[in-house]
């Protein structure tokens, strides 16, 4: 099952490779990794998305803890949370290959996704979308039909609902 | 006051009752050296030959003393030396304080002279590590690297201090105050529930064993141990870093565990319906076959470091917490709530273990020809009443001397478990013996292993240290040539080393005294005349070629599976 972890770690030099290094070295896998100052500009927070069972799990979560500069480390999936991921994507948008305009259409899909175009140029659109990651998996494979040149997810970020931390 | 980083880091080495470190000078270093140099009086450094040796002793140090071990080294080279070093004690949990130099901070990846990335190098093998950029910093890394190595679960911790760092002035202020570190604060105390809830699965057991390892030394609760054993009547196992918590002669003491471990200590946990694991982390070599391990029983684990719990086998009941605290709780309990003795309950288990116990699983012959290793380490316990410190390299002889040197107390033995280091055992030797002058301090060692830092004799005889070493001189690497034998078909790739130096004349050349026999009847009067002699020693016994440890459970079978003797 996948899991997103969030961890708050001092936000001090080398930290990342710290936690990095502590996946590598064990053989844990890392889906994504996020990483950025959190609310006080002390302490950074890291969310990573990683696959595994239960035990495996277990062993990622203590061995985080286990860190020195780590404050906390929550496993948000073991509750409700809210969960985000940004792609950019830029749609060749050329006539020729298409019956339609294959702008309009492409328009279209990012209406319906509530993306926002951010560049435009005669053969290529660049549009964001945020969601989750259900929501970028299919917009992409609604697009991909009329080429996708290039694409770039940031990985998920996510918090907790309510006020649990 | 205001003081350069290199006075800085000698103040803080102060502060902390520092009064002996083990090092190897070099450019980097050089204003940390001209400041030890000034400090002489009040710090003693003694010089390894090899930056590898320097760490080990600080490990050595650590381990009869439980206070942090500490070594400095150079820049570059200096600092990649230390890494088996630090490995070593990282897997064995022991606390040592490493202060490696750095280049000047403007060269730093600039691939200067002498520069390795040696924070990046060292982290999979430190408990953490720090560089030093900034001067103001360095008093209070210095005072979390010490509080870090010893606090929780112990282990090494490095600082890396830039040459011009050493050389720039700083407001320094004296602090003993206790460290803290937000992010970091180990348990002491096992949950009170948790621990009511160990009572009371003790009390029902019928058939219950205690488990119990290296954290039990590295917490000094060896005390609170015996005194568990003895009020409830529970039989104790040690793995190999336990031992020396209860005597060896202790009648509830029933052995080592694991692939070298006794019959009795091997059917009794494959037997027993409550396992307590008291700061023990599970190794393979002590498991074996995970899923036959101690197939009947609820499993209790206390351990400081909840990663130790339930990472290779399931545990019903953990308690995190130090081992000595949670034990304390533990017998308080018992006494408070005037828990019996276990006796007419658990009568039928110490009949069956009585059984065990007599197959005699380590008895051998020693025959009028050729010297068993055996017969040297049941020699030297009897000589020396096991109470001497003794130190190990790694193979057969290791494992022997595990099984035949009866340890009657705790932090009297020093060996690489975790790691496994051959060249681990001489550097660890002198640290211990400069740690305890007074005492009688034994390295056993292989013909193998001993030539991996066996330029430490230099350092034996420069400080006149009475250190005495015992060689099992098989001619072969006699370890991994038993794993041949019995694996590989006997085809011994690379295992003979029959040829070595004189060890007796090497032991001259640096000015110890050298002695040899390959008679059994001499075997004795060798020893003695080692042990009296007031140097350092090298006794080089030359031992039946091609013996073998046993018992052994070969590696992935489980603990009932032992290949027994010859004899049996
Ligand atoms: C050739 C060879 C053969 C070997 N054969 C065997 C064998 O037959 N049997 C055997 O037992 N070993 C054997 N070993 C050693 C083995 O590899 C392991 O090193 C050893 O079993 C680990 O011992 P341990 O479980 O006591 O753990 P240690 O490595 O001593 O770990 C200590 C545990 O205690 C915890 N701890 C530390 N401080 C505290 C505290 N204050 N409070 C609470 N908990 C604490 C730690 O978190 C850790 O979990 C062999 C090694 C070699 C090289
Ligand atoms: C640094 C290192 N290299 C290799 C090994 C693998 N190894 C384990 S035991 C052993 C043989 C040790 O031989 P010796 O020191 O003569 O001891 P013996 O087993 O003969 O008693 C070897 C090579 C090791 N443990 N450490």
């Amino acid at each position: 099952m996948r899991h997103i972890i969030s961890i708050l770690v001092e936000n001090e030099a080398g930290v990342l490779s710290r936690v990095v290094g502590l996946f590598a070295a064990r053989g844990f896998n890392i889906e994504s990794l996020t990483a950025a100052p959190a609310e006080s500009g002390e302490t950074s927070r890291i969310t990573l998305v990683t696959e595994g069972d239960e035990p495996i799990i277990e062993q990622i979560l203590k061995q985080l803890n286990k860190l020195i500069p780590t404050v906390q480390v929550t496993n948000l999936s073991d509750g409700p949370h809210v969960g985000r991921e940004l792609m950019l994507i830029k749609v060749t948008t050329e006539r020729g290959q298409h019956e339609h305009n294959p702008r309009d259409e492409v328009l279209n899909i990012a209406k319906i996704f509530r993306a926002q175009i951010v560049d435009a140029t005669p053969a290529a659109l660049i549009m964001e979308v945020t969601g989750d990651n259900d929501k970028l998996n299919a917009c992409l494979a609604m697009l991909e039909p009329f080429g996708v040149a290039e694409m770039v997810r940031t990985g998920q970020v996510a918090l907790s609902r309510g006020t649990r931390k | 006051m205001q003081l350069t980083g290199a006075e800085i880091v000698v103040q803080c080495l102060l502060e902390q009752n520092v009064r002996t470190v083990f090092g190897y000078p070099g450019g980097a270093a050089l204003y940390i050296y001209d400041e030890l140099y000034r400090a002489e009086k009040r710090l003693t450094h003694i010089l390894s030959r090899h930056e590898q040796g320097a760490v080990h002793a600080a490990d050595g140090y650590a381990r009869v003393t439980g206070e942090v071990g500490v070594a400095i080294v150079t820049s570059g080279p200096g600092a990649t030396n230390t890494v088996t070093g630090l490995a070593t004690a990282y897997m064995d949990s022991i606390p040592i304080v490493c202060i490696s130099a750095q280049v000047p901070v403007g060269l730093i990846g600039n691939d200067a002279f002498q520069e390795v990335d040696t924070v990046g190098i060292t982290r999979s093998c430190t408990k953490h590590n720090y560089l030093v950029r900034d001067v103001r910093d360095l008093a209070r890394v210095i005072r979390e690297a010490f509080y870090i190595a010893k606090t929780g679960r112990p282990g090494p911790v490095l600082v890396d201090i830039p040459k011009d760092v050493t050389n720039t002035l700083c407001e320094y202020t004296p602090s003993n105050a206790s460290v803290t570190i937000r992010s970091y604060r180990p348990t002491i105390k096992g949950h009170i529930r948790q621990v009511r809830r160990a009572v009371e699965m003790m009390q029902v057991a019928r058939r219950p064993l205690l488990y119990t390892g290296g954290g039990v030394i590295l917490a000094n609760a060896w005390k609170g141990l015996q005194q568990l054993s003895k009020s409830l009547n529970l039989p104790v196992t040690h793995t190999l870093m336990g031992l020396g918590a209860v005597p060896s002669t202790d009648k509830r003491f029933i052995g080592m565990l694991g692939m070298h471990g006794t019959y009795e200590a091997n059917m009794a946990v494959s037997h027993c319906d409550l396992l307590v694991a008291i700061g023990a982390r599970f190794d393979d070599r002590v498991t074996g076959k995970i899923a036959a391990f101690a197939p009947q029983a609820k499993i209790i684990h206390m351990d400081v470091d909840p990663t130790s719990i339930s990472k290779n086998v399931r545990v019903d009941l953990p308690i995190v917490g130090d081992v000595r605290a949670i034990l304390e709780q533990i017998n308080a309990l018992i006494q408070e709530e005037n828990i019996p003795s276990k006796q007419v309950d658990i009568l039928e288990w110490w009949e069956q273990i009585g059984e065990w116990r007599k197959k005699e699983c380590l008895r051998f012959t020693q025959g009028e020809q050729i010297i068993e290793p055996q017969t040297v380490i049941e020699t030297l316990c009897r000589l020396t009443n096991g109470q001497a410190i003794v130190a190990t390299d790694v193979g057969q002889h290791q494992m022997w001397t595990a099984q035949f040197y009866k340890f009657q107390r705790a932090r009297h033995w020093l060996t690489s478990g975790g790691l496994g280091t051959m060249g681990y055992g001489l550097p660890a030797a002198i640290g211990a013996q400069v740690a305890k002058p007074d005492q009688q301090v034994i390295l056993v060692t292989g013909d193998g292993s001993i030539q991996m830092n066996i330029q430490e004799l230099g350092t034996c005889l420069q400080y006149q240290l009475p250190l005495k070493i015992v060689i099992l001189n098989n001619g072969f690497l006699g370890m991994v040539r038993q794993w041949q034998e019995f694996f590989y078909e006997g085809r011994y790739a690379q295992t003979d080393i029959a040829v070595s130096p004189d060890f007796v004349k090497l032991a001259e050349a640096y000015g110890a005294l050298g002695l040899r026999t390959e008679r059994p009847d001499e075997v004795e009067a060798i020893l003695r005349q080692g042990l009296a002699h007031p140097g350092t020693v090298v006794m080089d016994f030359r031992v039946r070629r091609e013996s073998n440890v046993y018992p052994m459970v070969p590696a992935g079978k489980a603990l009932n599976e032992m290949i027994l003797g010859e004899i049996l």
